[in-house]
C-alpha cells in the first residue's frame, strides 16, 4: 500500500461528537457547491476533508467558522451544531463563534505588527491581561506552535520578516491563544516546502491533544499521516466517511478508490 | 522569412521609441524651465523679510507674513476638516459597501467632484456662505478648500482599502475580531502610508489654488488671523501682485510663487516616498 497510515491508539474508546454538520447546502449567488452534506467532527480528533479541487471541500470549512458572513451573495441552508448549538442560527454571535473555531488558511496571513502583537490582537480582543500575563500568554502561544525558539529573540520583529513557514507557525499560534475548542486548517502548508510542511505536520500531531481540528488538504499523504478520520467531497457530495485507516486502506465507494489511487483529481 | 516585414516593423518602433522619447524629455523640458524661470526671479527675494514683514503698499519693500500665515491656517484647516470625512466616506466605500449599489453612485458622484473646475467650487461657496454672510471669510475659503480635499481623500482611500488583501481581513476576523476592530487595526495598519500619501497629495493641491479663494476668502493687505474676515493667501496674494505694475510686488509674486512650489515639490516627494514604501512592504 502506498499510504503510510498512522494507526493511532484510542485512548478513550468513546469518542464524542463535537461539531456535527446537517444537510448542509452552500451558494454562491445562484451556483450550489455543497449539495446536502452530513458529517461528523469528533472531540479531539483529527478529521481531515479530501477531493479535487472544486469540490466544496474548503467551502464547507468556511461555513464552519461563518466566514461566508462576510460576502453578502453566499448562502447557506441547514445546521452546524456545536457542543447542542447551531451555530448557523444568526442569532448566534459570530464571533463567540469565532473565538470557539479558530482557523488557519492556505496563505500565511501576519498582520502588519509585531510577532508579539500578532499574537496579543487575538487575546487583546477577548481579555486585558497585565502585561506579565500577556507575556506569558503570548509565549505559551509560540511555544505552543512550536515556534517559540525561533522568535524569542525578536519579539518586536515585524511578523511579515519571518520565513513563509515560519509565518504560518505564527498564524497558528494566534488562532491557539485565543483558546479556540475547534480549529480549522485550510490547506495549511499547501504554500510551504518541504521542511516547513512536516514542521506543521508534526505540530498537528501535538495540537490534537488539545484541540477538535478539520484540516482540508488535497496532499493524500498528509491526510494519512496526520488524521484519524477522513471524509471524501467530490462534485459538492460528501461520498465517503471514515476512519482514515479504514478509508486509505479499504476504500467502499469506487469513487474514493479511484481518487486515492490518483486516477483522477 | 519576409525580411521586408521586419525592416519596416524595426523601423516603426524606432520611430515610435523616438517619438516616445521626444514626448517625455519636452515634458520634463517644460517643468525645468517653469523651475528655472521660477528659480531665477524668486531666489533673490527669498531673504528673511519674507517671513518676518506685512505685504507692502505699492512702491515700498516688505514681505509675505500675512499670506503665509493665511495660506498655512486655511490649507491646514481645510485639511483636518476635509480629511476626517473623506477617509471615512472612503472607508465606508472600501469595507461596508463595497458590493453595493450606493457606492457605485458615490465613487461616480465623487469622480465627477474631483475633476470639477476649482472656480466651480469657488462659486458655490460663494454662493451658500459669502452671500449669506454678506462678507468675505477665511471660513468660506477654507470650506471651498476642504471641498477640493475631499474627493481626494476619498478617492485615494477607497483605493488604498481595496489594495489591502481581503485573506488580512478574513485572519483577523477568523480571530473574532468585529468589523470595525478588523477595520481600524488591521486594514489601516496596512493601508496607511498609502492614506497618508492621499492626504499628501490633497494638500499639495488646494496650496496652489487660487479660484476657490478669490470669491471667499478673498484677500487681506493686513495681519489678520480672524476666520471671520477676509485672509490674505499666497496664491491670492501672487495673482495680484504679478498683475500689478509695481516691481517690489512683481517680485515678490515671484518669490511667493517660489515658495509654494517648493512646498508642494517637498509634499509630493514625501508622498511618493511613502507610496513605494507601501508597494515594496
Amino acid at each position: 500500500m502506498m499510504f503510510d497510515v498512522t494507526k493511532r491508539e484510542n485512548t478513550d474508546d468513546l469518542t464524542s461528537e463535537k461539531m456535527s454538520v446537517r444537510n448542509l447546502r452552500f451558494f454562491y449567488g445562484q451556483n450550489e457547491a455543497i449539495h446536502g452534506v452530513n458529517l461528523s467532527f469528533y472531540e479531539r480528533k483529527v478529521t481531515a476533508i479530501i477531493g479535487p479541487s472544486g469540490c466544496g471541500k474548503s467551502t464547507l470549512l468556511r461555513v464552519l467558522n461563518r466566514m461566508y458572513d462576510l460576502y453578502p451573495d453566499q448562502r447557506v441552508e441547514g445546521e452546524v451544531i456545536l457542543d447542542g448549538i447551531n451555530i448557523l442560527d444568526p442569532k448566534f454571535d459570530r464571533n463567540i463563534l469565532r473565538s470557539k473555531v479558530g482557523m488557519v488558511f492556505q496563505r500565511p496571513t501576519p498582520f502588519p505588527m509585531s510577532i508579539y502583537d500578532n499574537i496579543a490582537f487575538g487575546i487583546r480582543l477577548y481579555d486585558r491581561p497585565g502585561r506579565a500575563d500577556m507575556d506569558q500568554r503570548v509565549e505559551a502561544a509560540l511555544r505552543g506552535a512550536a515556534l517559540w525558539d525561533e522568535v524569542k529573540d525578536k519579539l518586536q520583529a515585524s511578523g511579515l520578516s519571518l520565513s513563509g513557514g515560519q509565518q504560518q507557525r505564527l498564524c497558528i499560534a494566534r488562532t491557539i491563544a485565543v483558546n479556540p475548542e475547534v480549529i480549522l486548517l485550510d490547506e495549511p502548508a499547501s504554500a510551504l516546502d518541504p521542511i516547513s510542511t512536516s514542521k506543521v505536520e508534526e505540530l498537528i500531531d501535538t495540537l490534537r491533544e488539545r484541540f477538535t481540528i478539520a484540516i482540508v488538504t488535497h496532499n493524500m499523504q498528509q491526510a494519512a499521516r496526520v488524521s484519524d478520520y477522513t471524509a471524501f467531497m467530490y462534485l459538492g457530495e460528501l461520498v465517503e466517511y471514515d476512519e482514515t485507516v479504514s478509508m486509505f486502506t479499504n476504500p467502499k465507494d469506487n469513487r474514493t478508490q479511484d481518487y486515492i489511487t490518483g486516477r483522477f483529481g | 522569412m519576409n525580411m521586408q516585414l521586419y525592416y519596416r516593423r524595426r523601423l516603426a518602433n524606432r520611430i515610435v521609441t523616438i517619438g516616445a522619447i521626444a514626448a517625455a524629455a519636452f515634458g520634463l523640458l517644460c517643468l525645468a524651465w517653469v523651475l528655472w524661470t521660477l528659480i531665477v526671479k524668486g531666489a533673490g527675494g527669498l531673504t528673511l523679510n519674507v517671513i518676518t514683514e506685512m505685504t507692502p503698499p505699492p512702491g515700498s519693500d516688505g514681505g509675505l507674513l500675512n499670506p503665509i500665515m493665511g495660506s498655512l491656517i486655511m490649507t491646514g484647516m481645510a485639511t483636518l476638516l476635509g480629511t476626517p470625512l473623506g477617509i471615512l466616506a472612503g472607508t465606508y466605500m472600501a469595507e461596508y459597501g463595497r458590493y453595493n449599489k450606493l457606492t457605485m453612485v458615490i465613487r461616480f458622484i465623487n469622480d465627477v467632484l474631483l475633476s470639477a473646475p476649482s472656480i466651480v467650487i469657488g462659486l458655490f461657496v460663494y454662493e451658500i456662505m459669502v452671500l449669506q454672510m454678506s462678507h468675505f471669510s477665511a471660513w468660506a475659503g477654507i470650506v471651498a478648500l476642504s471641498i477640493i480635499v475631499l474627493p481626494v481623500v476619498i478617492r485615494t482611500t477607497e483605493d488604498m482599502l481595496t489594495l489591502v488583501p481581503n485573506n488580512l481581513r478574513e485572519a483577523a476576523a477568523a480571530l473574532g475580531a468585529p468589523r470595525w476592530v478588523v477595520i481600524r487595526h488591521i486594514a489601516y495598519r496596512a493601508a496607511l502610508s498609502g492614506l497618508i500619501t492621499g492626504v499628501l497629495l490633497a494638500i499639495a493641491r488646494i496650496s496652489g489654488e487660487t479660484a476657490p479663494l478669490l470669491f471667499t476668502a478673498l484677500n487681506n493687505q493686513f495681519w489678520s488671523i480672524n476666520l471671520n474676515a477676509p485672509m490674505a493667501s499666497l496664491p491670492v496674494t501672487i495673482f495680484q501682485f504679478a498683475l500689478s505694475p509695481y516691481a517690489q510686488w512683481q517680485s515678490l509674486a515671484w518669490t511667493g510663487a517660489l515658495i509654494i512650489t517648493l512646498a508642494v515639490l517637498v509634499l509630493n516627494i514625501i508622498a511618493r516616498t511613502l507610496a513605494s514604501r507601501q508597494r515594496t512592504r
